[in-house]
């Protein structure tokens, strides 16, 4: 390319002018680089040398301080009580069996069962009430991406118009599904109810919040009844029918204004599909009363359960749990646990390093300063 | 391949940027295989149209408007990486497929294809302009009787064009007259071949004769029949047919495109080769593409990560199968399948789902990312100052952004020798007259002191024509002319009268020497200064000023240089009548043709002689001789007959010249600097350190090389040999036999030791032996022997050689390689290492334009060698170990988490921050992850684009939790804490050098350091285990930061120049750099006795009389 030439044309040309240009007034700019820190690379960084009057100081620091920690989690965590009770009614001995066995999709009558069970410690403090599942793959890929985040913020078109990722359960005869898709389609309806016996043999129904169980981004930005102004939900959603799976329309889940469509709390964690096959879902939360009695005082309870919610075609399990929470939340030992062998393994590496650096350590050196 | 380049074709490189000769429109191309004969017609231009010669206009530009698109994006989807993604973006299209929105694949793609096709636009804009601005030259063109200013791209082939001095030559061009006697012209074809001294060309006497005459060249009617378009820069063959008469025309009458006219008042000349088909342009070499090793590694990566990628989704397309025949079949409740869609069905989706899951591992970022490391990496070298060079104004350049890391690997450098190890300046610095020796300087106690830039300059005030950039220190030498010393005026006169230099007074006083080499120059200037000053020459006198008188020399013959005289000779008479001979040239020469009154002198010279040598310079004798009346007269006349005579009459002069220069009288040496460039013994000693060997390759002649190579502290008296291979017969042509018996000792070195040499050895090669030991069943040896030796240095070798000796090392030892030069000469070998590097010095453009990196001084390299590749590529294989861990890590988070999902292909990592963390987690650390995460998750977001980011409040919720900071800062420590574990242990148990010296010298030595860390990197550092040695290494290492320190605090202080004073018995030849006088034109009788003669000169350019050099000879064989 002839440019081999051009280039030492164009560079004399561009030093002519930018001489004339420096006469003219304007400043002639050198090229030299500028010296800041950042183009000269000056910038501090630190780059540790591993010693042994840092690192082994490290180790053992870092081993004394989470073994504490450790210790604190596992104990905090310990202090949670938590119950679990199956009643999926798998054995014959079940309460749940017949109902179980029993169920059909269009069955009028709701089939129930008590199943008691026995708090062997009082909970103190708020107790929450979850639901649990195993088995049910709501983290399977199709499952998760069949719903339709439009319409459940109220966008009107696509109550109408669900979108595709609801396939098939966009629509039921010609009408759209609202909430559309298969997560909600397979919402958990077992209705739950504690009830306490009193030794002296009264039964004493425990009073279950049903709101605050979902997050407030959820309930406030993420879900929303269509028709804003429109208090009746009958009349919003009008021209749309009930996922194929519910016994009533998404305006009857509950008789609250502010708990009922889209913004029903169960329909919104139901919503919030579950990472693994086994997964608790927060169903109600028992309020602490007095600062006297414990929430749930030591006893014997029943569990009444409304059972429509089949899992037996794919082996999967119910559960009801009870649990208190910390300030780091809900029950879990594991955390404490690694906490504290991390700990210890730091400790006993600092150990290790320790006599490394005796054996090893000091004939290296010995030998660089001799010379 | 070598031996195959050698004998069908010479390249002499002249590089362009690549595309050039791709890219000459078609019509072009097929009549570049078509023609066999261009015949073109003066000032006929329907004639010559009618053969569809290519017009002047030129073409490098790659695209137009709307070829751009389609045609850039076809080539960047050549390119495998973008092809892949290309096809994942194709599944992701596909809905049963797609386990990620489509735009997680074409953000990215579409960021690296708009970014590749801005670059690629502006640099096809860049020459789109550089292309207009050269097709919009202006020159005069002879059109119907007329001079008409024309655009170079209007120029057809056949046309006659006027150039004025200064100017381009604007194409292929046959000279037809020119301003100047003799239809002589001068060109400077630095751009060409990097020379920069002026080259002579001469036109036709018949066609020489129509002068400037407009009427006389409309009506010039010659016809050329020539050779089709080549590359050939030193050969052209045609004729000219004009009244009937044919005309030869060589190489002697051509002007080329690219070269510059200088000198002349104008000369018009006859296009015949024009744009595309000039030989500058035939010449553009293909740029290669140049690629680093880490590319091969990571090329080497993704497809072995392909293979496990596709290992990983065929594992996981059979766990879905299993899932969907045990699991699926029952939670159909739930999660009704697919119309259509079976287990066998669903497992052969769910592959290709799982491959667009799990391309993260083949990540499309790592490229871009990498390219944007690299760009980064190359702005530091930009922003350097310690690379900047401020008498030029240059910072350092890396033009090709793609290599820096590789410049961390570098094992070989290989070196041009002028305008790259030495400043291609002469400076006459010492003399010895008379047996006193000048130029240095004693302090009162009679100890030499060192010169520095500091030291006071004599004053040449008082001599209004001195050259004010001439220095000199010692006062005694001008006390002593200004004295009357005889035998000082005698040596300076000599030096004033006694050289084929050209001067050029432009305004009173202003002169200006036209030396065709340097050294030569600094003579002249030296003889200038001390009151001799040279100030016109005609064919017969030459004028000096004498101590501010004018004096006129009658000049009665030259007796020429050339490299078996190894001296030149002037016989001059003074205005008084008498006749004197000087004559300068080689000590062994002149020594044997002197007086015996001389002796003791000699003996004196000789010491002084042998310090010189010890020193590095360049050493010259001078003598002169009284030349009788009677004798001279019959000497003139045998000598006329001689001269023209027809047979034998380079051997008849030469006996003459032996005849008369005989007997003379001692008058003393000169000794001059080839001055090293800043810096450089002490470059190459610490790149030497850091294990790089530098070879060097030069044109120049071998006593210049070895001198240099000793300057430099390549080549040192305690080595334990210097093995020269040099076969060279008188004629110049490559004698087989002795080469082969200059290169026995090859074999026998190389049975007698094996790869393991004690001691040192040095090979000095010159280029008729690398010819012949380049061929096929020696170049092996060659290597082997080369690789032994701590210093090679070949010279004389031509562009082509250079780049096979780079090849030869590429291809054998597989050795990263680089090689820095200056000259268009070095383009060839810039081109063919691995990385070439420019020096942006005098010798025009052409290396920097063909190099990856360029900068204005040799010492440079340490800092980007030693520091900026050390940390390149450090950067570069830290960021590809947390790339390839971090891909890894993602995808393994998938792996497992699909036991859990059903084999389904569900994210367990939304989308979205996926392809942000992809595509910014690199470029914007931690916080700009973040910030965007915070943005995508916002509420503000979610109402804009409810569908596309449904994960409101998941951020906040989880963040919200300190179990997951627990856990964040348990996993972070569980990371780190092993490797500090390992690297504890490994640093007790087994330290390296790195560790003992971090450990020892902590701060800010970075030199000395990165040269052994840098050697290490490229180096198995297995046996670097004995204690003896590593003792030595870091004993060296705290010698060398003291030094470093003192020199980072008192800054640039002046190196030790030459720290060792070799007491030597080796000195430099005849100095010249050229083999061959100022051509025969300025000082043979052609020019002594123009005007007579002139009537013979087109029979006897035609003979084998000794031509003027006008390009660099290398052998076609």
């Amino acid at each position: 390319m002839a440019s081999s030439y051009k280039d030492e044309d164009g560079h004399i040309t561009v030093s002519g002018s930018g001489a004339a240009a420096g006469a003219g007034g304007g400043s002639l700019r050198s090229k030299k680089p500028e010296n800041t820190a950042f183009k000269q690379q000056r910038l501090p960084a630190w780059q540790p040398i591993l010693t042994a009057g840092t690192v082994l100081p490290a180790f053992f620091i870092i081993g004394l301080m989470f073994i504490p920690i450790g210790i604190g989690l596992y104990v905090t965590s310990n202090n949670i009580k938590e119950f679990e009770i199956d009643y999926t009614g798998v054995e014959m001995s079940s309460p749940c069996f017949t109902c179980a066995q029993n169920f059909s999709w269009n069955g009028t009558k709701p089939c129930t069962c008590s199943v008691p069970f026995h708090l062997d410690q009082p909970y103190e403090s708020n107790v929450f009430m979850y639901y649990g599942l195993s088995n049910f793959y709501q983290n399977h890929r199709r499952y998760v991406k069949s719903r339709d985040d439009s319409q459940l913020n109220g966008n009107e078109e696509s109550l109408r118009k669900p979108s595709k990722e609801c396939e098939p359960y966009a629509k039921h005869g010609n009408k759209p599904i609202a909430p559309c898709g298969a997560i909600a389609n397979s919402m958990f309806n077992d209705s739950l109810e504690l009830i306490y016996n009193d030794p002296n043999g009264t039964k004493v129904q425990i009073p279950l919040t049903a709101t605050g169980i979902a997050w407030w981004t959820d309930k406030h930005v993420k879900f929303r009844n269509p028709g804003a102004e429109n208090t009746n939900l009958t009349v919003v959603f009008q021209g749309t029918t009930q996922p194929v799976n519910w016994r009533r329309p998404v305006f009857q889940l509950d008789s609250d204004p502010d708990n009922n469509g889209f913004i029903n709390e169960d329909f919104i964690v139901w919503m919030r599909t579950a990472a693994l096959p086994t997964f608790r879902k927060l169903y109600r939360i028992i309020q602490r009363r007095s600062n006297v009695h414990p929430t749930l005082p030591r006893g014997n309870y029943t569990l009444e359960v409304v059972y429509n919610y089949p899992v037996r075609s794919f082996e999967g399990r119910k559960r009801m749990i009870l649990s208190t929470i910390s300030w780091m939340g809900g029950k879990n030992p594991f955390l404490g646990i690694a906490y504290i062998s991390v700990g210890s393994v730091c400790f006993l590496l600092g150990v290790v390093l320790l006599i490394i650096h005796h054996k090893y350590g000091n004939r290296n050196n010995a030998a660089e300063i001799s010379h | 391949m070598h031996s195959k380049l050698l004998s069908t074709e010479i390249k002499i490189s002249i590089c362009f940027p690549a595309a050039a000769v791709k890219h000459l429109n078609p019509i072009v191309a097929l009549m570049f295989f078509s023609e066999e004969e261009r015949y073109v017609r003066a000032n006929d231009r329907p004639s010559n149209l009618s053969y569809n010669y290519a017009n002047n206009a030129i073409r490098t530009s790659k695209y137009n408007i709307f070829t751009f698109l389609p045609l850039n994006l076809f080539e960047q989807f050549r390119r495998l990486a973008n092809a892949y993604f290309l096809f994942l973006l194709v599944l992701q299209l596909i809905p049963q497929v797609s386990s990620l929105s489509w735009f997680t694949t074409a953000l990215p793609l579409i960021l690296v294809l708009s970014m590749t096709a801005v670059k690629d636009a502006n640099d096809d804009i860049n020459r789109h302009k550089s292309d207009r601005q050269v097709n919009n030259r202006m020159v005069n063109i002879l059109i119907d009787g007329v001079l008409k200013n024309e655009k170079w791209m209007n120029v057809q082939v056949g046309d006659i064009i006027k150039l004025e001095s200064n100017q381009f030559v604007t194409a292929d061009l046959l000279l037809l007259s020119s301003s100047e006697p003799l239809n002589l012209v001068y060109v400077e074809t630095a751009e060409l071949d990097g020379e920069t001294n002026l080259k002579v060309k001469q036109a036709l006497t018949p066609t020489g004769e129509m002068g400037d005459s407009i009427e006389a060249l409309s009506a010039f009617k010659g016809e050329v029949r020539c050779e089709p378009p080549n590359n050939r820069l030193d050969k052209f063959k045609g004729t000219l047919t004009m009244n009937g008469q044919n005309y030869g025309l060589d190489n002697d009458k051509i002007l080329l495109r690219g070269c510059t006219l200088r000198n002349t008042e104008w000369c018009f000349g006859l296009v015949i080769f024009g744009g595309p088909d000039t030989k500058l342009m035939q010449n553009s070499g293909k740029t290669k593409f140049k690629r680093t090793s880490i590319d091969h590694l990571m090329n080497v990566l993704v497809l072995c990560i392909f293979g496990f990628l596709f290992t990983l989704c065929f594992i996981l397309a059979i766990g879905n199968a299993i899932w969907e025949v045990k699991e699926g079949s029952v939670f159909t409740v739930f999660l009704p399948r697919e119309p259509g869609v079976n287990a066998g069905l669903s497992s052969f989706l769910s592959f290709w789902s799982y491959v667009i899951v799990l391309n993260a591992v083949v990540p499309i970022s790592l490229y871009v990312s990498v390219e944007v490391i690299r760009l980064g990496n190359s702005f530091f070298i930009n922003w350097d100052r310690k690379m900047y060079y401020p008498k030029n104004d240059t910072p350092a350049q890396a033009r090709t952004t793609t290599l820096n890391e590789e410049l961390g690997q570098i094992k070989y450098i290989f070196s041009d020798k002028t305008g790259t190890l030495t400043q291609n300046i002469m400076t006459f610095n010492k003399c010895s007259i008379n047996g006193k020796n000048y130029g240095e300087l004693y302090d009162f106690s009679g100890q030499r002191v060192e010169i520095t830039e500091k030291t006071q300059k004599v004053d040449f005030s008082w001599n209004k024509l001195a050259d004010p950039k001439f220095d000199f220190h010692d006062y005694s030498l001008l006390e002593t002319v200004r004295e009357g010393n005889p035998e000082a005026q005698a040596f300076f006169r000599l030096l004033a009268l006694c050289h084929t230099v050209m001067p050029e007074e432009k305004k009173d006083g202003e002169l200006n020497y036209q030396a065709q080499s340097p050294d030569e120059g600094s003579l002249v200037t030296a003889a200038r200064n001390f009151g001799f000053v040279f100030r016109s020459r005609t064919p017969e006198t030459i004028t000096i000023m004498e101590m501010g008188e004018k004096v006129t020399y009658e000049l009665l013959a030259v007796l020429d240089f050339n490299n078996i005289r190894k001296r030149m000779s002037v016989i001059v008479r003074s205005p008084d009548g008498k006749m004197t001979l000087y004559c300068k040239g080689a000590d062994t020469i002149i020594y044997e043709r002197l007086d015996h009154s001389c002796k003791k002198l000699m003996k004196v010279t000789t010491g002084h002689l042998n310090e010189y040598a010890g020193d590095g310079l360049r050493t010259l004798v001078l003598a002169y001789k009284h030349l009788k009346e009677n004798y001279m007269e019959e000497w003139t006349q045998r000598h006329h007959e001689a001269s023209t005579a027809l047979d034998g009459r380079e051997e008849r002069l030469d006996e003459l010249y032996e005849e008369i220069e005989k007997d003379m009288i001692l008058l003393g040496a000169t000794a001059v600097e080839d001055k090293l460039q800043d810096g450089v013994p002490q470059t190459i000693e610490q790149l030497a350190k850091a294990d790089i060997k530098i070879w060097v390759l030069t044109g120049d002649k071998q006593e210049t090389a070895e001198n240099i190579g000793y300057s430099c502290n390549m080549l040192r008296e305690e080595m334990k040999e210097v093995f020269i291979v040099a076969a060279n017969t008188p004629e110049g042509e490559p004698s087989v036999a002795k080469a082969r018996a200059g290169l026995f000792w090859l074999q026998k070195t190389e049975t007698v030791q094996d790869e393991q040499v004690e001691g040192d050895y040095a090979l000095i090669i010159n280029g008729h032996s690398l010819a012949f030991a380049l061929e096929k069943d020696l170049e092996l040896e060659l290597l082997r022997t080369a690789c032994m030796c701590q210093t090679v240095i070949c010279c004389r070798v031509t562009p082509l050689q250079k780049a096979q000796v780079v090849e030869l090392v590429k291809k054998y030892k597989q050795a990263i390689t680089l090689a820095i030069g200056d000259g268009a000469n070095d383009v060839s070998m810039i081109k063919a290492a691995h990385i070439g590097v420019g020096i942006s010095g005098q010798e025009g453009m052409q290396a920097v334009l063909s190099s990856d990196f360029s900068f204005a001084q040799f010492r440079y390299l340490q800092r980007l060698l030693l520091v900026h590749g050390r940390w390149s590529y450090l950067r570069m294989c830290k960021f590809l170990q947390y790339f390839f861990y971090k891909n890894f890590t993602f995808t393994f988070v998938h792996f497992w988490y699909a036991f859990f999902c059903g084999f389904s292909a569900q994210l367990c990592i939304d989308t979205y921050s996926w392809t942000t963390v992809n595509q910014f987690f690199v470029w914007g650390s931690l916080a700009a992850y973040f910030a965007i995460t915070f943005t995508m998750y916002s509420s503000g977001m979610f109402l804009i684009f409810t569908s596309i980011f449904p994960f409101v409040g998941t951020v906040r919720n989880s963040l919200n939790q300190p179990n997951v900071w627990l856990t964040i800062f348990l996993a972070s420590l569980l990371c780190v804490l092993p490797v500090v574990a390992l690297r504890f242990i490994l640093i007790q148990i087994r330290p390296t050098i790195n560790d003992k010296v971090k450990k020892h010298l902590r701060p800010n030595i970075v030199y000395a350091f990165c040269g052994y860390e840098y050697s290490l990197m490229s180096h198995n550092t297995t046996n670097l285990g004995k204690d003896v040695f590593l003792q030595k290494v870091v004993l060296l290492l705290i010698l060398l930061q003291v030094r470093y320190k003192t020199q980072m605090e008192a800054p640039p202080a002046p190196a030790p120049r030459r720290p060792v004073r070799r007491v030597s018995t080796r000195r430099s030849g005849y100095a010249f750099s050229h083999s061959q006088g100022y051509g025969a034109l300025v000082t043979s009788e052609r020019f002594l006795f123009k005007r007579p003669m002139k009537g013979r000169l087109a029979f006897s350019v035609q003979t084998d009389t000794p031509q003027p050099k006008l390009f660099r000879p290398i052998p076609v064989e």
